[in-house]
């Protein structure tokens, strides 16, 4: 009896240890030398593997950088602090790059009136095989959501037929874009809040037949814009971001409600005791807004004050101050 | 030798009793690297590869360490014990000798350390009492018939990607239903062996 739990300790004792030295010996002899710098950075990546950059997962990308075939920037999803330390391993300078984020350019969802009631391969691309579209907008979202398949990062949502982006969860890859056949998805820098979500070129008579959202293009954001960055193109406004000051008139302004604003929330204009009545801020506001006797102490009506700050611009007595709005960051 | 018993031995481990389909082993690999045709058949090609070395190891351990000790009840934790220190040692030598085989094969070697197909067929080797030759072409066999069933699940499998599945079943639950049914169909190979 004592004989077989000897004979069973020393196997097994034995196995394990002539095992372990082996694996041991063979780790030393067969150890492939790597690059300590492709683990320091795939460390640093997002490891969400998103394929934004163009190889197949954040270890492709890793050796690319190593090798040095990309920039460090060329991650969206990483950043620029990402992009900073890799280029401090890398010992190389990281270029500033401006983060992004994707737009849906439709709005309509089931706000567009239906066309066909569609039963085939629930992915868009499926659809467009086959005709144009569910809906009567042959520009618009299609709502299949091939989109919120591609995104790595979980951040668009379908909701009534239509594909939403999360703008905090969306860090700019680009995946989303390429999987929409309507191309109606694209990236924007990420400070760019308003935005004109309609892709239709239709004349405004054919988009209010079919679409509560639509831009019908007539041209009143264009006019309205204090800055002069929206023209009509095609029938279909367009924002130039570059010069977009994100005051959110157009926004308040678009009669079908097809710019979105997505500032967090509107800070309300405020008229101090120093008010001397000048009326110059009167003369500005686009949402008649302020009121008040010429030579008197003038208020704002804050249900129509969109908070866009062009009458403390002109305010000759520096008496208009902007606040109010909890996580207004006009800076970011 | 006996052609004729290794050819039964081939045929009845890949299809009569398929390692997945028959005797529910490595069912977890089975769902889970099914969803691609090339990672299965990398899977796949592991594990052929990691069955045949098994079961030749398993063979001289079980018939030279424990037996002579008559301490045959060890054979599950001394089995485990090889299974393991195999793979990781063939995990080493191929990223060393083949980068190319270590990239399609490599990421699948460490899935298959616990796998207790690979034990399976290690135990049921010694079950079966089977000579050496015997052995290799049992685990051999079992391999391919792995292979077999996780390349034929994946191609269903893209093609259920595609199908419009009830949404309660999408994913998982149908793989379920599709392994049952496939299951059902390999039951029919039963009738080969009744001479």
């Amino acid at each position: 009896m004592s004989d077989v739990i000897l004979y069973s300790v020393l196997s097994l004792t034995a196995m394990g240890a002539v095992f372990g030295l082996g694996l041991a010996l063979a780790a030393r002899k067969f150890a492939v030398k790597r690059d300590e710098r492709v683990d320091m950075i795939e460390e640093l990546l997002p490891g969400a593997n998103c394929g934004g950059c163009g190889y197949a997962g954040c270890l492709g990308f890793a050796r690319a950088l190593v090798a040095g075939n990309v920039d460090p920037n060329d991650c969206a999803p990483g950043g620029t602090e990402t992009a900073n330390r890799i280029a401090e391993i890398l010992g190389v300078d990281a270029v500033e790059k401006t983060a992004q984020v994707a737009i849906v350019g439709c709005r309509g969802g089931e706000r567009v009136r239906p066309r066909i009631e569609y039963s085939g391969v629930n992915t868009c691309k499926a659809l467009v095989l086959l005709g144009e579209n569910i809906r009567e907008c042959r520009y618009g979202c299609i709502g299949l959501g091939s989109c919120a398949e591609a995104c790595p990062f979980d951040a668009i949502e379908m909701a009534d037929g239509l594909a939403v982006v999360d703008d905090a969860a969306c860090t700019g890859c680009g995946k989303c874009v390429g999987s929409c056949p309507k191309d109606i998805i694209y990236l924007v820098p990420k400070p760019q809040k308003v935005r004109i979500a309609c892709s239709s070129l239709d004349k405004g008579k054919g988009v209010k037949a079919i679409c509560e959202v639509g831009c019908i293009g007539c041209g009143i954001c264009a006019k309205n814009c204090p800055v002069e960055c929206i023209v009509l193109e095609d029938n279909l406004a367009k924002i130039d971001h570059g010069k977009c000051i994100n005051c959110g008139i157009c926004a308040a302004k678009c009669p079908t409600d097809s710019i979105v604003d997505r500032v967090a929330a509107r800070p309300k204009a405020f008229i101090g005791t120093v008010c001397t009545g000048c009326a110059e801020c009167v003369k500005v506001c686009k949402f008649k807004a302020i009121e008040g006797e010429q030579g008197g102490k003038h208020t704002v009506v804050h249900e129509k004050c969109i908070g866009c700050g062009l009458c403390r611009d002109v305010c000759n007595d520096n008496a208009i101050t902007i606040a109010g709005a909890l996580g207004h960051l006009p800076e970011e | 030798m006996d052609w004729g018993r290794l050819f039964a031995i081939a045929i009845g481990a890949i299809l009569i009793n398929n390692f997945v389909l028959n005797r529910f082993l490595g069912l977890c690999p089975f769902l889970g690297v099914s969803k691609q045709l090339d990672a299965a058949l990398g899977m796949g090609f592991a594990v052929i590869f990691v069955m045949t070395m098994a079961s030749m190891v398993t063979f001289g351990i079980y018939n030279y360490v424990l037996a002579p000790f008559g301490i045959e009840f060890l054979r599950t934790i001394a089995f485990i014990l090889v299974i393991a220190t195999l793979v990781q040692f063939v995990e080493m030598v191929i990223e060393k000798t083949s980068p190319s085989l270590y990239r399609s094969l490599g990421i699948y070697l460490p899935l298959i350390t616990t796998n207790c197909a690979v034990l399976g067929v290690a135990v049921l080797n010694i079950e079966s009492s089977y000579g050496f030759i015997e052995t290799v072409v049992h685990g051999f066999s079992a391999g391919i018939g792995f292979t077999i069933a996780l390349v034929l699940m994946a191609g269903i499998r893209e093609r259920i990607e595609l199908a419009d599945v009830p949404e309660s079943l999408r994913g998982v639950p149908v793989a379920f239903i599709v392994a049952g049914l496939m299951s059902i169909a390999f039951l029919g190979f039963s009738g080969l062996a009744a001479e």
